[in-house]
């Protein structure tokens, strides 16, 4: 009989709660994403030129300057990556891998996860920064 | 209501043949069986060892419904060879075979040992603390009629299979606990005289267990006694997330009706 690979304080169980309440903030924020891209110009909704196109460079940079804007478009970010990484790490684990290879994709996806959670987030805030007038213009630009 | 059937009609029954070890692969036999109404695909079975060819090879019992045994591919469906009207899926031709997510003994025969290890890592069994009862038990158990609804459907279960080989999770991940073992656990889970959900919880939720279903159906569509898998599958994750938030219902034990109690 095979040993089962349990882990206490969650494990699975934790994993799938997580992806379930990823999915849901996913709706909302998504949601609120499209009305403004797509609806901007009829709702008004965080379009601060309204005659413009919603993605318009003057109106990207006024939601740029948004500190909730900023950290709303970050939670998206942080939500969308565990659910996606948490769905693909379930289709592969469907290929039977040895449970030590399970372990290691397991730790893989984590590391990509937040590796690139991270450099959404700085190139968010740097943007930010950039949009409020708190930097130089040159530092919005990546590399220099 | 089965179709009037001609005098001398028959009907063709395509059997994949296979013996492992034996053959290099596995082969269709086709037989002509004389059709009669009300006739079962076991029925057919037995008239082809009978009178056309004994080495063929399944596997049956009771003839009604309630064993289990004789699990098998109709047409491209799990089905029970004695439950199944051969008229109700079929016209002229019927297509026989294993059950699919199992290795082959021979024929029709699946070799059910990994569905079995799977059912007993669930530990399908009563478990209660006071060990000293279940060594001499001295009293009932008493139990409502909504504490026997909670878990009355998932206990018809008569481990035919044919759940796990219509899982297209199982088809590509060997691993998985599947819906028989996994309608087991919620089972014995919400049966109100059982303290084992916390063990049972730590393979239910294991990386190849519950959370590892993509709520196909495909399970609960061809289950013969209408234990509905699925529906047992995605309530076992309910408990396993409100347990994970703290929000499980604390289970009411069961009342015992010993002899203390018939003073």
């Amino acid at each position: 009989m095979q040993m089962r690979d349990t882990k206490p304080g969650g494990g699975e169980t934790g994993y799938w709660t997580w992806h379930m309440v990823a999915g849901v903030v996913m709706v909302a924020l998504l949601g609120l994403h499209m009305t403004t891209m797509h609806l901007g110009g009829q709702t008004g909704l965080f379009v601060a030129h309204p005659a413009e196109q919603a993605v318009s460079p003057a109106n990207s940079q006024a939601r740029d300057a948004s500190l909730a804007l900023t950290v709303g478009y970050v939670l998206l970010l942080g939500f969308g990556l565990y659910h996606g990484l948490f769905g693909l790490r379930t289709m592969l684990l469907e290929l039977t891998l040895r449970p030590a290879a399970e372990q290691a994709l397991t730790v893989a996806l984590i590391v990509v996860g937040l590796a690139l959670l991270g450099f959404g987030s700085w190139a968010a805030f740097a943007a930010h920064k950039a949009a409020s007038g708190l930097a130089a213009p040159a530092a919005v630009y990546v590399g220099g | 209501m089965t179709p009037a059937i001609a005098p001398g009609a028959e009907i063709t029954f395509h059997v994949r043949r296979y013996t492992p070890g034996k053959d290099a692969r596995p082969s269709i036999t086709a037989y002509r069986v004389p059709l009669k109404s009300g006739m079962t695909v076991l029925d057919g079975l037995y008239y082809i060892k009978e009178n056309l060819d004994q080495s063929l090879t399944w596997r049956s019992s009771c003839r009604m419904g309630v064993c289990g045994a004789c699990g098998m591919l109709v047409n491209g469906s799990p089905r029970l060879a004695c439950n199944t009207q051969i008229l109700e899926v079929a016209r002229g031709q019927i297509t026989l075979g294993p059950l699919p997510n199992f290795d082959i003994i021979r024929d029709l025969v699946p070799d059910l040992t990994s569905m079995i290890e799977k059912h007993q890592e669930i530990m399908p069994f009563i478990q209660r603390e006071d060990q000293a009862e279940i060594d001499n038990p001295d009293g009932e158990y008493y139990q409502s009629p909504g504490d026997l609804e909670r878990y009355l459907q998932f206990s018809f279960c008569i481990k035919c299979g044919c759940c796990m080989a219509a899982c297209p999770t199982l088809a590509t991940d060997i691993r998985y606990l599947g819906p028989m073992p996994l309608a087991q656990a919620l089972r014995y889970n919400n049966d109100s005289r059982d303290g084992g959900a916390a063990l049972r919880t730590s393979v239910a939720a294991s990386r190849h267990g519950v959370f590892r279903c993509h709520f196909a159906g495909e399970c609960s569509r061809v289950c013969p006694k209408g234990v509905d898998p699925a529906k047992a599958i995605q309530l076992l994750k309910g408990q396993l997330v409100a347990g994970y938030l703290g929000l499980g219902r604390r289970k009411r034990p069961c009342t015992k009706l010993g002899p203390a109690s018939r003073r």
